[in-house]
């Protein structure tokens, strides 16, 4: 700011340049001001820009990488690997003694690390058996002597050494980027033949994006027809009334997502209050308790009311902008209640609907702890997945996979809500 | 709907004006019965999620408060709370330090890259937690954070970061620069100015960015389950897993107290919006 002071006592000298105070072209103090201007907003950005990159996106940039990332291969037997270059996997003959030297040679170095397991359970991924067959072979290793014929003596081992389908395998995996973990993401493989899709009785994961899809979209639904009514009522009601029923909305919004879930917990179990209450009116026997948890009812009901708050502000606030003269207007041109609604006030809340239904649909797709605790089996998401490869089967790279996939989902759907809502339009509370 | 009914309303605009009534009430019912119902609940003298018979007979024997004395003795539940009021505040001070900061130099007028910036710093909100979960674990394992107070800190403060900047902006949006210039031309130098000019008077919206920052970590329960270890679990993650394997109504105990936090904390932004309003003007008194 301090230009500013310079730059009001402008003077013109002979030459017909205007000058600032202090004798240096205005035009030059003016761009030295702006960048100064550039360089301090910079500098107060920067802390937090480094530390959402490093905190942050480096770690998303990371699962992108270990989704195709595939280098255990080469590291454990890079000279296998390398021999095996030469082997045509299509001749129909086995891989020559070099390759078995080879792999003598490597595993004897792995297995003193202990890492040929960890090598097997990634093959395991791509070829049921691998694991086992590493983990075999590996404790024979030890007490094999250095010398030939290494063919003969691995397939002592194990006869899967004399299999054509474990080398190709082993081929096919080798390099150090793969598409093996996205194939298997959308339950498809890659065989000697390219990419096949698996058996169908295989196939997991493009049902689960498909459920995670439809059951999003009918919380989006539900969502809709429970907050619409909402919306209206408050926007048609003085901002008194108005303001105490937001509380109602509001309270939900701030209570902790784990105290809403347990709450549905309660409330949906088969010895809970509902289930209570229904008995006690007679409306069911006790035989006929309902199953409302566990399953995709649960997941439904318990999502539709934690992200309802999320529907229902953006609608309130576009119905709130939209002046009641429209809607008189038509009544007083003969139209019927329902004809105004529909073709006059309905309408111009479609922006309303639009954006709550995307930010609802968003936060859907992505959420892991309700279907975790009121879903069951059947009522589950592909983030479940995701946590399920990430801490139990540990197949990060699927896991990684999967994320990735979804990751692109919610990009592109917040792509479409950046075009309508504008992502500096988010308002909180 | 705001004008009561004309009188020359049909039978139909009276039975539906009535009839929506009762539907946007049931509809607020089922928003706000779950939360309330289990507060009742967890006053149970019985180790039960519904409702004894004693206690819908008002009988005294029927309520106790074993729940709560359990949550403030049992020592896992204590762990968890400690290791919540530990982490919850030193990630909201970290993301409300950077989050202002980084707000101020937004609303500058020349910013370069402006809008790619702002999708940088937003992007922590919009990403589906488990993925963010699912990154941070593997990045954090490499740099040995993983399973330490300060991975999960860090991890928190970046959730809690685009709440900040949202907040702020907002608030900078009313903000007169003139006032800056008055300052700067009676002789303030420019960190007195912003500490005796700007700060007063955007604070409303770092106290209320700061609040949305500590709710988003106090309440976080997926990053922590994954980057944190035992040592750091938290009250959500005590109540995961509770719900998860062993269910104990010692869980409604706990999400009673949360429930009356949460109503705290709407007061105090409730309060705190009013007089942001008030002071740049926006509304009378």
């Amino acid at each position: 700011m301090s230009s500013a002071t310079d730059t009001s006592t402008d003077a013109i000298a002979g030459d017909g340049i205007v000058r600032a105070a202090d004798g240096t072209p205005l035009k030059r103090s003016l761009a030295r001001a702006l960048r100064r201007e550039k360089l301090r907003s910079f500098l107060l950005i920067a802390p937090l820009l480094a530390f959402v990159v490093i905190s942050f996106l480096m770690p998303i940039a990371d699962m992108l990488f270990r989704s195709v990332e595939n280098n255990i291969v080469e590291d454990t037997i890079p000279e296998t690997v390398q021999t095996l270059a030469s082997w045509d996997a299509d001749s129909g003959d086995l891989p020559d003694e070099r390759v078995y030297a080879a792999l003598f040679q490597d595993l004897q170095i792995a297995v003193e690390q202990r890492i040929h397991t960890r090598l097997g359970s990634r093959l395991n991924y791509e070829k049921s058996g691998m694991s086992g067959l590493f983990r075999k072979t590996g404790r024979e290793v030890r007490r094999m002597e250095a010398e030939g014929p290494f063919k003969e003596r691995f397939i002592e081992i194990d006869e899967d050494w004399a299999d054509i389908e474990v080398w190709a395998v082993i081929k096919r995996y080798s390099p150090p980027y793969t598409p093996g973990y996205f194939l298997n993401a959308v339950d498809a493989e890659l065989t000697a033949e390219g990419v096949e899709m698996k058996p169908e009785n295989e196939r997991i994961y493009l049902m689960l994006f498909w459920r995670t899809l439809v059951m999003s979209l009918m919380i989006t639904l539900s969502c809709l027809l429970l907050g619409y009514p909402i919306g209206y009522l408050l926007s048609h009601l003085p901002a008194r009334s108005a303001n105490l029923l937001m509380i109602l909305v509001l309270l939900p919004f701030w209570t902790s997502l784990l105290v809403r879930t347990s709450a549905w917990k309660v409330l949906l179990q088969q010895q809970g209050v509902i289930n209570d209450f229904l008995v006690w009116i007679n409306l069911i026997d006790d035989a006929g308790r309902l199953v409302m948890i566990n399953n995709q009812t649960g997941t439904i009901i318990a999502m539709t009311h934690i992200l309802l708050p999320f529907m229902i502000l953006p609608l309130y606030s576009v119905m709130q902008t939209i002046s009641p003269s429209y809607v008189r207007a038509a009544k007083s041109l003969g139209a019927s209640d329902w004809t105004a609604f529909w073709r006059v006030y309905f309408p111009q809340t479609v922006p309303g609907i639009g954006a709550g239904a995307i930010l609802v649909f968003i936060l859907a797709i992505g959420y892991y702890i309700t279907p975790e605790l009121v879903g069951g089996t059947s009522g589950i998401f592909i983030s479940n997945r995701i946590a399920y490869h990430i801490s139990t089967s540990l197949n990060w790279g699927l896991a990684a996979a999967l994320g990735t996939i979804l990751l692109l989902l919610v990009m592109a759907l917040f792509y479409v809500y950046d075009r309508i809502v504008g992502i500096d339009n988010v308002k909180l509370g | 709907m705001s004008s009561p009914l004309p009188p020359y309303a049909s039978t139909l605009q009276v039975t539906w004006f009535y009839a929506f009534r009762i539907i946007c009430g049931l509809i607020f019912f089922f928003l706000i019965f779950p939360i309330l119902v289990i507060v009742p609940l967890s006053f149970n003298a019985q180790d039960f999620f519904t409702f004894t018979p004693e206690m819908l007979r008002f009988d005294p024997a029927g309520y106790s408060l074993k729940h709560y004395v359990d949550f403030f003795t049992n020592p896992d539940w204590q762990q968890a709370l400690y290791n919540s009021v530990t982490i919850a505040p030193a990630a909201t001070i970290l993301a409300t330090v950077l989050g202002t900061l980084a707000a101020i130099g937004l609303s500058q007028a020349h910013v370069p890259y402006k809008s790619a910036i702002m999708a940088i710093l937003i992007s922590p909100m919009i990403v589906p937690l488990i993925i963010s979960a699912a990154g941070m674990y593997f990045f954090y394992s490499r740099l040995g954070l993983q399973g330490t107070y300060i991975g999960v800190v860090l991890a928190h403060a970046a959730l809690g970061t685009p709440f900040v900047i949202i907040t702020v902006t907002a608030t900078l949006v009313g903000f007169d620069r003139s006032l800056v210039r008055a300052a700067a031309s009676m002789g303030a130098d420019p960190v007195t100015t912003f500490f005796k000019v700007q700060m007063p008077l955007i604070m409303p919206g770092v106290i209320s960015g700061a609040l949305f920052a500590f709710i988003t970590s106090f309440d976080e329960v997926v990053v922590v389950l994954f980057l944190g270890s035992a040592s750091q679990k938290t009250l959500p993650w005590q109540m995961f897993i509770g719900l998860r394997e062993q269910i104990s109504p010692t869980i409604l105990a706990v999400a009673s107290v949360m429930v009356a936090l949460s109503i705290v904390l709407l007061f105090t932004l409730e309060m705190l919006r009013r007089r942001s309003e008030r002071l740049r003007g926006l509304s009378p008194g």
